[in-house]
């Protein structure tokens, strides 16, 4: 049949970041224990401090057991079979400290990420990491002129030991759940970003996160910090080669929003998926949280999760402040054997604290998509409010959409909202837009971005449109 | 333009055309009139490519070019319109956005360029003042929470905005009160021109006081069982569908 033709045609050749750059990589053995942790640490040159925190981080994983929980069906993870750091070569004769083997370059430029600063989109500074490490920063000088610092990870525990320490693990301990443990043992790199008071960052700072080596985890920390009165806006990207075996990524994102600061936190996941038989693909176990925790402080998450087998993420927000304002714009989308359980958690503390949700999941194939969400209202949060928003949207009838909200309010004055829908794309829909002339992918592209466009225009401008393409490339062949 | 041979058709294993012959020429208006269950639902939906109808047997020829052949959209790209009987909600599509769409993808099957923006705007003001539609309808997503009457005048500002070579307007009337009729047929005769044509499925004659047809048809239990001038609604209106099943009857007799 027609539909069959497509739904091949698409599942096979769909994913367009599944190559592997041939590229000499430092790897240490494979498994867990003290020791790797040990030979992290010292591979990166770190203070005694981190090493007690990873150790420590380490010891408690070791207490704890995969949360049984989530509406997914994860296949049991050898930790022992992991290599938990693998670097890029970097050729040793580079004229600069600033220069980038090429071979580097060639696959950035293949994901469409130049790390030539005169040739990147403009008003966009960039962090590439491959596997456990950062490769390059773009405009880390220019932004250095206005006080801002972004850089890698590792350089900032390097540079800026003491607001690593002052900020790192206060907003996810490493005692939060089961994969922050492990990330707070083995995370090889990430992004840093400090704004300081009274800065409104002049451009769209970002990380693209690329998995390259097999056999590996990806374990990476960004932590952000905007002080008063400041402003960021910061964007991940996501992809992987296309391989059979399941490739673990457990990362960590902190936020930390100051007095009347800002900070819009935009993803664009698009790990690869696993093949239309369920074969493959990457477990993206992430935990991401902000807080709030000046007065009029606003945190607002937008994600786009297309890729990966298996996602398990609740970007959240702690609202400490007073007036504070927590936002989570999500569409996510499973197709094929893909499974997600992602959501968030709006934490009420301070009083006047408002927060919105609104979450779009998408199931075709054989899809699982679930929605988990929490809004907590603490007693002393007077005056909390709080807007929910759970779409589903279904395409074809062997996918599943669930809807796990759980309200918690412990304030008589708090007003908190949850309205749900659950929707078909119908016969009736393709077969009206296709007697205007309409062809039956171009009405799913349609009806998926008209469905989804209240979190797109969430994103910002540049990637909106790649946000949308992305969507039709993850969907297409899903109804016939 | 559109030949229709001994067209039958069933659904689900039930035959609902058994035997349909009908001939429309450029300019023509076409009224199909009858019963409720006596397929003309169908045979729009037939002519319009809807896939649950079997076709058992007889051939639709439209310019020369087998109509049965062809894909919906196909159809669609090459003129033919239906007006639905009941409009689909599509949330989240806007107006403007979906008739975009419809409209740049007919020009590219014609090898034209899509419209720019600004002249695509310009088409769609023109026509909405030409078919009376309420501004904001535009500005909505496609069909949702329109009343019923806003849902088929929405139709009839697709039909004006698509320019179809042939129309098939399945009970538009249906459910109007007198203005939002008037309104309705007001477009249809503003949009109509000399080389395009109008098959017209109603159930009452009073849509025809505002359309005037060339031919009425009656269709009845699968067959057109009369075909006549205009008059022929106006008797119908007055004498109802009984003396043409009986009609039928003694034909079926004799």
């Amino acid at each position: 049949m027609d539909q069959d033709r497509i739904l091949d045609e698409v599942t096979s050749g769909e994913y367009k970041y599944g190559f592997y750059s041939d590229i000499e990589a430092e790897q240490i053995q494979k498994g867990l224990n003290e020791d790797v942790i040990k030979t992290i640490s010292a591979k990166k040159e770190e203070p005694s401090w981190l090493l007690e925190f990873r150790l420590k981080a380490f010891r408690h994983w070791q207490t704890m057991k995969m949360p049984a929980w989530p509406n997914l069906k994860i296949p049991a993870i050898d930790y022992q079979d992991i290599i938990y750091y693998s670097a890029p070569r970097q050729k040793a004769k580079l004229n600069s400290l600033d220069e980038v083997d090429p071979e580097l370059k060639k696959t950035f430029d293949k994901l469409g990420i130049p790390l030539e600063e005169q040739k990147h989109l403009a008003g966009v500074a960039v962090d590439a990491v491959l596997d456990s490490v950062s490769v390059k920063t773009t405009f880390r000088e220019t932004l250095a002129e206005m006080g801002i610092i972004f850089c890698s990870f590792s350089v900032a525990v390097k540079e800026y030991p003491e607001l690593v320490k002052r900020y790192m693990g206060t907003v996810v301990p490493y005692t939060d759940n089961y994969f922050a443990a492990l990330n707070s043992a083995v995370f090889s790199d990430g992004s840093f970003c400090y704004v300081p008071k009274g800065v409104r960052c002049p451009m769209e700072l970002s990380t693209y996160f690329r998995i390259n080596a097999a056999n590996t985890g990806q374990f990476e920390r960004t932590l952000l910090v905007a002080d008063e009165e400041s402003y960021v806006s910061y964007l991940e990207g996501c992809t992987a080669p296309m391989r059979d075996e399941n490739q673990l990524h457990a990362a960590i994102v902190e936020i930390i929003a100051e007095k009347n600061a800002e900070v819009k936190y935009s993803t664009v996941q698009n790990w690869y998926p696993g093949d239309k038989d369920g074969k493959g693909g990457i477990f993206n176990f992430v935990t991401k949280r902000g807080m709030c925790r000046g007065e009029s402080s606003k945190i607002s998450w937008t994600q786009i999760e297309t890729g990966s087998a298996i996602t398990w993420k609740y970007p959240s927000c702690i609202l400490r402040g007073d007036n504070s304002i927590g936002e989570f714009y999500s569409v996510a989308v499973t197709n094929n054997y893909q499974q997600a359980d992602t959501g968030t958690k709006m934490i009420h503390i301070g009083k006047n604290t408002k927060s919105t949700i609104v979450s779009k999941g998408i199931s075709a194939g054989k899809g699982q998509n679930s929605y988990r969400g929490l809004v907590k209202v603490l007693k002393n949060a007077s005056n909390a409010r709080n807007f929910s928003q759970c779409d589903s949207l279904l395409l074809g009838d062997k996918c599943g959409a669930h809807t796990f909200p759980y309200l918690e309010v412990d304030n008589q004055t708090a007003v908190v909202e949850h309205e749900a829908t659950t929707s078909k794309i119908g016969e009736d829909q393709i077969f009206y837009c296709n007697q205007r002339g309409i062809s039956t992918e171009d009405a799913v592209a349609l009806i998926v971005n008209g469905y989804a466009r209240e979190v797109i225009n969430k994103l910002p401008m540049e990637f909106a449109v790649e946000a949308q393409k992305l969507l039709q490339i993850s969907l297409e062949g899903s109804v016939g | 333009m559109l030949d229709i041979k001994n067209l039958k058709a069933s659904i689900a294993g039930k035959s609902i055309l058994k035997g349909i012959s009908l001939h429309v020429k450029p300019g023509e208006i076409h009224a199909i009139m009858g019963p409720n269950g006596s397929g003309k639902s169908t045979l729009a939906s037939v002519l319009a490519g809807r896939e649950y109808v079997d076709i058992t047997d007889g051939t639709v020829s439209y310019f020369g070019k087998d109509l049965l052949g062809m894909s919906a959209e196909d159809r669609a790209k090459e003129g033919i319109f239906l007006g639905f009987q009941y409009p689909i909600e599509i949330p989240g599509v806007s107006m403007v956005n979906f008739m975009k769409t419809a409209v740049n993808e007919k020009r590219k099957h014609h090898g034209m360029d899509p419209l720019s923006a600004s002249d695509f705007l310009k088409l769609m003001r023109e026509k909405k003042e030409l078919v009376e539609i309420d501004s904001k309808l535009a500005n909505r997503s496609v069909n949702e929470g329109f009343s019923g009457g806003e849902k088929k005048k929405n139709e009839i500002f697709q039909m004006a905005m698509l320019e179809p070579k042939l129309a098939i307007l399945d009970e538009t009337d249906s459910g109007l009160d007198i203005d939002a009729l008037r309104i309705v047929a007001n477009g249809v005769n503003k949009i109509k021109k000399s080389d395009n044509s109008f098959i017209v499925i109603t159930h009452y004659q009073r849509l025809l006081d505002y359309i005037v047809p060339d031919v009425v048809h009656v269709l009845y239990d699968g067959r057109i069982v009369k075909t006549s001038g205009k008059e022929l609604a106006l008797e119908l209106e007055a004498k109802g569908y009984d003396w043409i099943k009986k009609e039928v009857e003694n034909d079926v007799v004799a």
